[in-house]
């Protein structure tokens, strides 16, 4: 364990982070050196424009994508070098996402899309914590429709409530609110944000809206594959005036 | 993760069903041949024991050797005084003793009554017997000399009734019978469309030529005494050239014949299932492929969720399982009605089948489900292996697609070996000498698979320059079939929309309603039910319409010959399933048209007289009385029947044919060694011998051919001649000898054929005489060579034609592969299909967008399955001697407008489905 500087335990550390894409002159550094730690029991949030790298850290992060060079471990563990088999067994174990398109299976009635990670891993869910989710969520009266029947918030609401469902050791949330008018992005944003605080659910989200970023703990700057800054929870106005000082937009 | 592929089919369904259809069909006619095949044996078995139910143990007649059931000759008959010393031994309890054969009944047209290829049966009834006569009298008395019982089936299609007389012929002329009753065959009105002739002993053996002896005594034994104390007891006083079976042993023996045919007509049948179902797997990878590139981004999210690559494949697979059963089960339904189809048709071709009702056995059921999961199944596996290769990553990117697989690089290679294993599997099957039938067979199918597969797979390459030569020929032949339908579809079904409830004056509407009903009275019906579903239900049919036009749309059909170049792989795999069926259809119409050409240069070369002598069916052999009749004619030069025979010689059976003295006037053999004249001089013991079995067995002029009978006496033969048969085929035996050798040791002989030479050669007076002669002899008919060769040609044909049918369904099968793209295809671009309507594109224009890309891709798998096909007919024609090459264009034209026909059908339902789409909807389409 790696700790920062809050002296909490960090479940997710990166060092030295790098990726190119392609070869030779066409060569694109989507990252160049990142080291980033990750306090559980946080809400991180990435901010950035586009091209800045911040999905491409994300999906490092979470083990979707390996990077030419640098280190990631994720309680504990090096994915970096982990086969298909470990990383499967590590997502069931550590990892939730929540999507900026929902990613909701359209066949499947809500309470089965949010059960599905525990489905997959052949686990039960706990009746009560499962039904204390669902009314957390709000989903209650909602669980026999399917995504097609459901608003834009109700399905981003079964993704989180589905990325929650196993306790992972970390969520990585990708624009969760790219997609949503900015009333049910308010409503998204405070779940998120309480999920964190009622389940010290650590939670890294990728965003570019300062009003997402104003709810995290800590918010992180990328511009053009490197961390530019690093602040801790503040307001929307400040997370502007630093976007405008380092003319990232 | 049952539970997910379960609700994944579900979600879509009509995918689904679409991808299924090919195994629908394919189970359907294999289980639709099992029930076919099984009922036609279950009819069989139960006429065979049937005609035993009394009897213990049977006598019959014993040829020297084992006869092959699928050809002329017969067991000698023996002498009836057997009878009475059997019916004296203590073991037996009742004896009884007849005759049978063919026996034609005469319609009151003068010709033979006949229900399809059925036999017309005639037998001895003895009313004292009750017991071992299988005949029900249904009215009227039984015979007495000179009298007849028939059948009822007969009676009921000619109309006759008890008291009527009837013209009856066996191995004579005609003769004037009354009928005295109508019989049942137990309790069966038909057996398979046999006519039944029953008459009193001493009028059957008169009649069948067998005066004083007996086909058959039929054995009951004493009570207490067992069927095998029986037949040892007889079998102690059997004169030579006689046996003696059990009942269950006889009936057996007797169905072994229709059993050999039955499994042959089962596998035949079971091939063009097969292939069915072969062209049904590339449809359903071809489907599933496209269904899995689309679900990409739903696998991705799968496997962020922590499922691992084979809880994906297990998905997969498991859809595709449950696909294959239920499609299975589906088609193994389907196939009880394609036996009852296949019943009908086979009745309408001219060959009744005996049926006694459906036999669904287990084994069907079982082999059935196999198939049908067995194919989806391997069909899947490529597909579902694709799926496992979708990374996690791809569920946060917008429009992901697969990536290309790590033998992406060396498929057109390993595609292109695949169909070169394939020639070289064919052409070794072809050319290495003595393999056995078995594994060249095998050889062939696996090798024309291969080439199959490797070719479907390789033609990704070929579809860009193939889409690009199409174009044109799309755009020319769907003008061409528009211009033609357009009187007869188009039109009409504007005026009839119009005239129910589109726009314009009472009077217009009336009058071009009228019109329409006149152009197309089909279409009158269809327009006026969806008139009727407008009315009753929310239904809204699109008007106005566009007057319907012929000419075609630049713009779109543009766009849909790109759109054809757009994914080479799906357009190949898509083509390709119509390539198979084309290339068969095509292989099938090249040989046909090689067969008959050889076939008659054959005839030309052989046949030297004027006329030849056939029964009506054109195969039948006739008795020798017709042509003695024949002969009789005022101007016959010269007469030589073919008797045909089997006889034994160096310990293998072999057909034997006799010809008469004059056969070297009316037939002309191309000489290896002798002449003409030796024909005509083969005496007692001359034969000539065809050069193959010359070769075969070291045969020069002058070796001793010891040759066996089927009446147990060895002929001590000497070859005088050997002759090269043409390569078209010829009625030749093995060994020919004299027709007075033949009939001195063959019990009843039959002709093949009868040529005759007249002088003045074919004149209509001759025809007249010879019909005249043959007047007696209704079953038989005169030919001039030139009919003779078109009625055998035609029969050729006819048998094509059947191929033609069943080849059809693979087409069919392919005909929805098409559509499945389509859809699927239609599915994916909705966005796109909505940019282009929002910029402007009429409903019209996006459904001749579809129809194009259609016709460009079913024009790929024609092009490519007819040159297939053609490759194929090379090679066999490259091989077989009866089989010359000839391009039959006029077909493979014909063969090329179905194709656009079929890219034309197939559009339809998924063009309706792409213009249906509203443009600001698919817009939104996330």
């Amino acid at each position: 364990m790696v700790g920062n500087t809050d002296g909490q335990a960090s479940v997710v550390v990166a060092t030295g982070l790098e990726r190119t894409y392609g070869e030779g002159d066409t060569a694109v550094h989507a990252l160049r050196g990142v080291s980033v730690q990750v306090a559980a029991g946080q809400l991180t949030a990435v901010m950035g424009p586009s091209g800045s790298g911040k999905s491409t850290l994300m999906h490092i992060l979470a083990g979707l994508d390996k990077p030419t060079s640098g280190s990631v471990l994720i309680a504990g563990t090096e994915i970096t070098t982990l086969g298909d088999d470990a990383l499967t067994k590590l997502r069931r174990e550590h990892i939730g996402f929540i999507f900026q398109f929902f990613n909701l299976l359209p066949m499947l009635t809500a309470r089965e899309n949010v059960v599905l990670p525990l489905t997959i891993a052949g686990e039960k869910p706990d009746p009560a914590y499962f039904d204390e989710l669902i009314a957390r969520v709000g989903l209650t009266d909602r669980l026999t429709h399917r995504p097609a029947e459901l608003s834009g918030g109700q399905q981003q609401r079964v993704a989180i409530a589905r990325a929650l469902v196993s306790r992972p050791t970390v969520i990585f949330a990708d624009e969760p609110t790219g997609n949503l008018d900015s009333r049910t992005s308010n409503e998204i944003l405070h779940l998120m944000r309480s999920s964190v605080d009622d389940y010290g659910q650590t939670t890294v989200m990728v965003t570019h809206d300062a009003r997402a970023a104003a709810m995290a703990d800590r918010v992180l700057f990328l511009a053009d594959g490197e961390i530019v800054k690093e602040t801790g929870r503040t307001s929307q106005g400040e997370i502007l005036q630093i976007i405008d000082s380092l003319d990232l937009q | 993760m049952i539970r997910f592929a379960l609700r994944g089919l579900l979600g879509r369904k009509l995918r689904t069903a679409l991808t299924a259809i090919g195994v629908v069909l394919g189970v359907a006619l294999v289980s639709g041949t099992f029930v076919l095949t099984d009922s036609i044996s279950s009819a069989f078995d139960s006429i065979f024991t049937e005609n035993y139910k009394n009897t213990d143990a049977a006598i019959t007649g014993k040829a020297a050797f084992e006869l092959s059931g699928d050809s002329a000759g017969t067991a000698p008959p023996f002498d009836q005084g057997l009878l009475a010393k059997v019916a004296e031994l203590p073991e037996v309890g009742a004896a009884g003793g007849a005759v049978g054969g063919q026996a034609q009944l005469i319609g009151r047209d003068g010709k033979a009554v006949a229900f399809g290829g059925a036999p017309n049966l005639g037998f001895s009834v003895d009313p004292a017997r009750p017991e071992f006569n299988t005949l029900t009298l249904v009215k009227g008395a039984w015979p007495t000399a000179g009298q007849v019982v028939i059948d009822t089936k007969t009676a009921e299609a000619k109309k006759f009734a008890t008291g009527d007389t009837i013209g009856v012929q066996a191995r004579g002329a005609v003769q004037r019978m009354q009928i005295s009753g109508l019989v049942e065959f137990g309790a069966v009105s038909s057996i398979g469309g046999a006519t039944l002739a029953g008459f009193d002993l001493p009028t059957a053996q008169q009649l069948f030529d067998k005066p004083g002896k007996l086909d058959q005594i039929l054995l009951a034994a004493k009570d207490g005494v067992s069927t095998q104390q029986l037949v040892d007891a007889v079998q102690k006083i059997l004169p030579a050239g006689t046996q003696v079976r059990s009942a269950d042993d006889q009936a057996a023996e007797d169905a072994k014949g229709t059993s050999s045919f039955l499994t042959f007509f089962r596998t035949f049948l079971l091939v063009f299932g097969g292939i069915a179902l072969f062209v049904g797997s590339f449809v359903i990878a071809n489907s599933l492929s496209i269904t899995i590139a689309q679900r990409t981004r739903e696998f991705a999210t799968l496997r962020t969720l922590g499922a691992s690559r084979r809880q994906v494949l297990n998905s997969v697979v498991l859809e595709a399982l449950l696909t294959g059963l239920v499609s299975a089960v589906a088609g193994l339904f389907l196939g009880l009605g394609i036996a009852t189809g296949l019943f009908k048709i086979f009745d309408a071709a001219g060959l009744t089948l005996p049926n006694n009702g459906l036999v669904f056995r287990t084994r069907t059921v079982v082999v059935a489900l196999a198939v049908g999961v067995v194919v989806t199944l391997l069909a899947s596996l490529r597909p579902a292996w694709r799926a496992t290769r979708v990374p996690p990553i791809a569920a946060v990117r917008e429009g992901a697609t697969l990536p290309p697989g790590r033998l992406h690089r060396f498929r057109p290679l390993g595609a292109a070996l695949l169909a070169v294993a394939g020639v070289a599997l064919v052409v070794s099957g072809l050319f290495v000498d003595g393999l056995s039938t078995g594994s060249l067979l095998s050889l062939l199918a696996i090798g024309v698979l291969l080439i199959f597969i490797g070719i479907a797979l390789f033609s990704a390459r070929l579809v860009r320059p193939l889409a690009a030569a199409s174009d044109p020929v799309a755009r020319w032949s769907v003008l061409v079939l528009s211009i033609v339908a357009w009187p007869l579809f188009s039109l009409p079904y504007w005026l009839l929309r119009r005239g129910f409830w589109g726009s314009g004056s009472t009077a217009s509407r009336v009058g071009g309603l009228l019109l329409g009903a006149v152009l197309n009275p089909v279409l009158l019906v269809i327009v006026a039910l969806m008139a009727v579903r407008r009315a009753v239900s929310s239904w809204q049919p699109e008007w106005p319409a566009e007057f319907p036009g012929v000419l075609s749309d630049r713009p779109a059909v543009g766009i849909g010959g790109q759109n054809s170049r757009r994914d080479p792989h799906r357009t190949a795999s898509t083509a390709a399933a119509l390539m198979i069926g084309l290339a068969l259809v095509t292989l099938v119409a090249t040989l046909g048209a090689g067969i008959i050409k050889p076939f008659e240069d054959a005839v030309d070369k052989i046949f030297s007289g004027d006329y030849a002598i056939t029964a009506q069916n054109n195969f039948s052999p006739l008795p020798p009385t017709v042509a003695a009749a024949v002969a009789k004619v005022p101007g016959v030069d010269a007469l030589s029947s073919v008797r045909g025979g089997q006889g034994r010689a160096f310990g293998e059976t072999i057909q034997i044919t006799g010809v008469d003295k004059q056969a070297p006037d009316v037939l002309r053999f191309d000489w290896k060694s002798g002449s003409q004249a030796t024909l005509g001089e083969l005496g007692a013991d001359g034969a000539v011998v065809d050069a193959d079995y010359a070769d075969k067995h070291g045969l020069a002029v002058g070796s001793a051919l010891p040759l066996e009978t089927v009446a147990g006496k060895t002929l001590p033969l000497q070859v005088r001649g050997i002759f090269k048969p043409p390569a078209g085929g010829s009625p030749f035996g093995s060994v020919t000898i004299s027709t007075s050798a033949f009939d001195a040791t063959n019990p009843q002989p039959l002709d093949l054929y009868t040529f005759v030479s007249l002088r003045g050669g074919v004149t209509a007076a001759n025809t007249a005489a010879l019909q005249q002669a043959l007047s007696t002899f209704p079953n038989a008919k005169a030919l001039t060579r030139e009919q003779f060769k078109k009625v055998q040609s035609d029969s050729i044909k006819s048998l094509l034609n059947v191929l033609y049918v069943l080849l059809a369904l693979s087409v069919l099968v392919s005909l929805f592969g098409i559509v499945n793209t389509l859809v699927l295809t239609v599915f994916e671009r909705t966005r796109e299909l909505g940019m282009l309507r929002a910029i402007g594109l009429t409903r019209r224009q996006v459904k001749r967008m579809i129809r194009h890309e259609s016709v460009i891709t079913a024009l790929i798998g024609a092009v490519i399955g007819i040159l297939l096909g053609l490759g194929l007919a090379l090679l066999l024609a490259a091989r077989l001697d009866e089989i010359s090459f000839a391009v039959p264009t006029g077909q493979l034209l014909l063969f090329a407008v179905v194709s656009v026909v079929v890219g034309i059908f197939a559009a339809i339902w998924p063009a309706r489905r792409a213009a249906r789409l509203d443009p600001l909807e698919a817009l939104q389409y996330e």
